[in-house]
């Protein structure tokens, strides 16, 4: 019988965190495609604190996640907040229009 | 006198302190409003002098709190006692920046507050949680103040790409938490040392080191994640800029101590060369990319990752005399770059800022104080002896070939020689150049004082050196006495 062990969990969050942090550079679109990628990323990290803490049989992690949880939260909304100040001045949220400072 | 306080808190007093008076003043921000800006810099100011004197004051020892998740040690209050004089110093030549610029909300002295209290978070975090809430609670702080000046198009993009750069090292650190907490099985810094030292440390627990390591140095600015730095000083609001040279920097350096020392000492072998890689690239790329700069933010953020990469040779080190010299290093850089943005700060003509390294001609003929200020400084962050800035760089290079790392303090000598051209550059430009335009009066008073304690400290540091070393000494040792 087939059984989902730590080992595909670790690898579905290893597959889920690197398609994030390919989301952010190679998209030259979206600012908010970014923000998703983040997002994505901190939740990647999530399965993976849920799954070792299943393992471990310790609530540490657990803890830690919803914590994860939390901040991420805080950290859209202030992301989104600067996306908006951004937009009111230059009217585009294109990547490649983030280009007024030299780098 | 502390009774009534609960046991487990005595610790974490002056993080408490801190919360509730920032709550305070933001009480006192909505009810009376934007015209009292001043009146909260000052009592910002205030509080973190006030929680600088209950750092000192509850120095029982090593104490813990929160269930061994902060730990207030000799290194931690060491540590903070400079993140909140960064702190304070930043707040005072903020003041009338912000009044001059339109910027006086009563949001920006809070927010350096916020920033501050993560800061001091880091700082004493003695588990993956406790540095991750810290580290979000500075950086959430510092992504706002980046974007502060709300109606230009710079302010925004510099605090853009810092979050979306910051947030991405954030994941990188998280992820490697993770996996730490996943192979050792614990949170706790002390638990982690104990599975890292045991036979059994395994693979999975040095993947989840790179890339704690990776978001650290993304924190520091060090080089390979460097890149927001540039953009990020030259977009933001000056008087910001000059508080993301000074604290965070600090707070970030000393907490990047602490994980590499605490609880991966066993494994040192592995991230020390890691370091050591870092730390060269640092230099190197500090010493070179500034020499085509005319921006002068531009100039100090390319200084700042140079000077990362002095304080990471003593990490790399490893050692006691290693840290020490890390230590000695920050209060070092805290005082002569505070000085530095003190005088960039004064680079007004007509009302209005200018940036350019250009502007500075001829400063020793129209204003000769701030002339010399500005050359003390330039001449300290290049090193030169007997400023405060030679000594910085002479403890962490004697650590490093005291640990055998010869190549490095080698590249090390050779990057600061390099780097001392383009501060050489400005201070010919000061003294032989034809004078432009002159800069307006001092923005204010108070960076008068700021400017004359820096450049003090700065240029008699070799008098009087000794309380800045033992400090340092007692706060090194406190990390290696475990």
């Amino acid at each position: 019988m087939f059984e989902i062990t730590l080992g595909h969990y670790l690898t579905v969050a290893a597959i889920l965190f690197t398609l994030g942090v390919f989301g952010i550079f190679l998209n030259r679109k979206n600012v908010i495609i970014i923000l998703m990628s983040i997002e994505l990323m901190l939740l990647a990290v999530n399965i993976n604190l849920v799954a070792f803490s299943a393992h471990l049989g310790d609530l540490a992690g657990q803890v830690f996640a919803m914590f994860v949880l939390t901040v991420a939260a805080a950290e859209s909304a202030i992301g989104l907040a600067i996306l908006v100040v951004y937009f009111r001045n230059r009217g585009s949220i294109a990547v490649e229009d983030i280009n007024r400072l030299r780098g | 006198m502390t009774a009534w306080i609960p046991e487990q808190m005595v610790s974490a007093l002056p993080e408490v302190f801190l919360a509730l008076s920032i709550m305070a003043l933001l009480m006192i921000g909505v009810f009376r409003g934007d015209g009292h800006t001043r009146a909260i810099g000052w009592f910002a100011v205030a509080v973190t002098v006030v929680a600088g004197i209950v750092v000192v004051g509850t120095s029982a020892g090593p104490g813990e709190a929160f269930g061994g998740m902060f730990i207030a040690d000799a290194f931690s209050r060491y540590a903070k006692i400079l993140a909140l004089a960064g702190t304070a110093l930043a707040l005072i030549l903020s003041i009338s920046y912000i009044e001059q610029e339109d910027l006086a909300r009563f949001e920006y002295p809070i927010l350096i507050l916020f920033a501050c209290l993560g800061m001091m978070m880091m700082i004493s975090a003695n588990d993956l949680i406790a540095l991750y809430i810290g580290l979000e609670l500075q950086s959430l702080a510092l992504y706002v103040l980046a974007a502060y000046r709300r109606d230009s198009l710079r302010s925004p993009e510099a605090g853009l790409k810092y979050f979306v750069l910051g947030a991405l090292s954030s994941g990188m650190l998280l992820y490697g938490a993770s996996l730490v907490y996943g192979f050792a099985g614990t949170t706790g810094f002390e638990g982690i040392a104990k599975a890292v030292g045991g036979s059994d440390s395994s693979f999975g627990v040095l993947v989840g080191l790179v890339f704690i390591t990776a978001g650290l140095a993304f924190k520091v600015s060090a080089v390979p994640f460097h890149m927001w730095t540039p953009d990020v000083y030259e977009g933001s609001p000056t008087s910001v800029t000059a508080f993301f040279a000074i604290a965070p920097k600090i707070a970030a350096v000393a907490l990047f101590v602490r994980v590499l020392v605490g609880p991966f000492a066993p494994i040192a072998a592995q991230w020390q060369q890691v370091v050591v890689l870092i730390a060269i690239l640092s230099m190197v790329l500090g010493a070179f990319a500034a020499i085509n700069q005319h921006n002068i933010k531009r100039l100090m953020a390319y200084s700042s990752i140079g000077h990362v990469g002095y304080m990471l040779v003593g990490l790399a080190a490893g050692t006691q005399a290693g840290v020490q010299g890390v230590l000695i290093y920050l209060a070092i850089y805290l005082a002569m770059t505070a000085g530095a943005f003190a005088c960039i700060l004064c680079m007004r003509v007509h009302g209005r800022m200018v940036n350019d390294i250009d502007d500075l001609a001829g400063l020793a003929q129209t204003r000769p104080l701030l002339a010399l200020a500005m050359g003390v400084f330039m001449f300290s962050l290049a090193g030169i002896p007997p400023l405060a800035g030679f000594f910085g760089k002479l403890y962490v290079f004697l650590a490093a070939v005291e640990a055998g790392l010869y190549g490095l303090a080698v590249i090390g000598v050779l990057a600061s020689v390099v780097a001392a051209f383009y501060y050489m550059r400005i201070v010919k430009l000061m003294y032989f150049d034809e004078p432009g335009e002159s800069f307006d009066r001092l923005p204010g008073r108070e960076v008068g004082f700021v400017l004359a304690g820096t450049g003090l400290f700065t240029a008699f540091f070799f008098i009087v050196p000794s309380p800045v070393l033992s400090a340092a000494a007692t706060a090194a040792k406190s990390l290696f006495a475990g």
